[in-house]
């Protein structure tokens, strides 16, 4: 088999990313303003603002941590600058972060003040804006990719046309030896034991269940109607969409018609080893997609119908779309368009070809749509109370 | 031209990619192996919405993505729209 080839970035622990951001990076709301300044006075470094830190306890904090050190760790992300209210937990994600090799130091605004922070913080934020700036991009191949995927704003032409693409690149993918995710618990309802089923023991299967009926008994535990009522949507069933089953199908057309999923992560958990994993996500966009960053994702394929116009900071969302009218109307947010096959004028092997060769192009440095346009949600998944 | 489009060949179901008028003879293409397949539409079958390749009878289940998708509560033609009148959930 042919693995195309593509320029990235191998970092030091041996991982592949196909970006090269020096980020500040907040341990809590409270240093959400020294970061920024820092982001401000080093042009080319990314100040990544988030509202949580405080109070956190048992999982929550944990998701947490694992959510900020992962995000650190990603590997289009070369060096990392730290700013947190205190040292003890700020340390705690210097410390995550740096067991990967890349440089990493902390700050703590305690004993400074947000500006001597700030001074301290913007000298080591330069030296390793510099410093990265230098590194080169080396030849690696498509196997050594992390690749994550989840649909937004679907339709019919999801079902249809743009889930199956991605179908068909996650088949291709997983045929080369490369690492790829799916997730959205909740859009597998009315699917789950076909989905149990695609996993590649019984084990995974029933580690799936136990995450799936989980989420299941929070619905239960929090709905404030009958969920018959409203999955699927009243928009769905307009657009032609009759049952439950018949879209939890069409979300899973992206995991492709071969692969087997081989485990299941918490969310922002890094997968050990390769092929097809899920993890426990939400179906909203942005949080989803924050977690699969910090998993350590360095791609992610986006299909959408109506248009979900969602970018991450770190990792690079490809937008397909098979909606003619989306892809004539947001066209700005759009990186490919595979409407010819409703027309029949394009068959699934050959959209997945073209995503492939988007894929590729974006590994080689090609900004997407959401990077050009800022697009860069950054949203924690947040599990319950603060204390 | 197409007028619809099926996922696999066990399908028992396409879906339009155009708005299909009632009457008019409807080209579908199998995703899968490419084949193409006439249907005579029954009724209108607007953009997205699904339609019959097979007769089915209260009790049956339609197969869409290779998959049962729900069980089928009133009589149907091939032709036919399938919607919320004849399909319904298993779940609920």
């Amino acid at each position: 088999m042919n693995i195309p080839k593509f320029m990235g970035y191998r970092r030091e622990n041996g991982k592949v990313g196909i970006r090269n951001h020096v980020i500040i990076l907040p341990l809590d709301d409270l240093s959400n303003a020294s970061s920024e300044a820092v982001g401000n006075n080093i042009k080319g470094t990314m100040a990544l603002p988030h509202p949580y830190g405080r109070l956190q306890f048992g999982e929550d904090l944990e998701l947490f941590f694992r959510t900020l050190i992962g995000t650190g760790a990603n590997p289009n992300v070369a060096a990392v600058v730290v700013i947190g209210i205190e040292p003890e937990w700020t340390n705690r994600v210097v410390e995550g972060v740096a067991q990967t090799g890349k440089p990493v130091e902390g700050f703590s605004i305690e004993r400074y003040g947000d500006l001597k922070t700030i001074e301290r913080a913007s000298w080591k934020a330069k030296e390793y804006l510099q410093w990265a700036s230098e590194l080169q991009r080396t030849e690696c191949s498509l196997d050594e990719l992390y690749v994550s995927t989840k649909c937004g704003e679907s339709d019919t032409t999801s079902g249809l046309a743009s889930n199956p693409t991605v179908g068909n690149v996650f088949d291709k993918l997983n045929e080369m030896g490369a690492t790829t995710c799916f997730g959205e618990t909740s859009e597998i309802t009315g699917a789950e034991h076909v989905c149990k089923e695609r996993a590649a023991t019984p084990e995974v299967g029933e580690a799936f269940m136990e995450t799936f009926n989980a989420y299941d008994a929070i619905i239960k535990k929090f709905k404030t109607d009958d969920l018959s009522g409203s999955q699927p949507t009243k928009g769905n069933i307009r657009g032609g969409l009759t049952t439950i089953e018949e879209k939890a199908f069409g979300n899973l057309q992206k995991i492709g018609k071969k692969g087997k999923y081989v485990g299941v992560l918490k969310p922002a958990e890094a997968p050990r080893g390769k092929g097809l994993f899920y993890m426990d996500t939400s179906s909203a966009a942005a949080e989803a997609v924050t977690l699969w960053a910090a998993s350590g994702a360095v791609v992610h394929l986006f299909p959408t119908g109506q248009g979900n116009i969602i970018g991450n900071p770190i990792l690079p969302v490809i937008k397909l779309s098979a909606n003619p009218l989306t892809c004539e109307t947001m066209s700005e947010h759009i990186d490919l368009n595979v409407s010819p096959i409703l027309k029949g004028e394009l068959t699934l092997d050959e959209a997945g070809d073209q995503l492939v060769d988007m894929m590729v192009r974006t590994c080689n440095g090609r900004l997407t749509a959401a990077e050009a346009l800022g697009h860069r949600e950054f949203v924690f998944t947040k599990l319950y109370i603060s204390a | 031209m197409i007028h619809f489009l099926i996922h696999e060949k066990s399908d028992t179901v396409g879906v339009a990619t155009v708005d299909i008028k009632s009457g008019e003879t409807a080209k579908g293409l199998f995703m899968d192996t490419q084949e193409s397949i006439d249907v005579k539409a029954l009724k209108d079958i607007p953009l997205g919405h699904k339609i019959a390749l097979t007769d089915a009878v209260p009790g049956d289940t339609v197969i869409k993505y290779g998959h049962d998708i729900g069980k089928v509560v009133a009589e149907i033609k091939a032709g036919d729209h399938v919607h919320i009148h004849n399909l319904k959930t298993e779940r609920w």
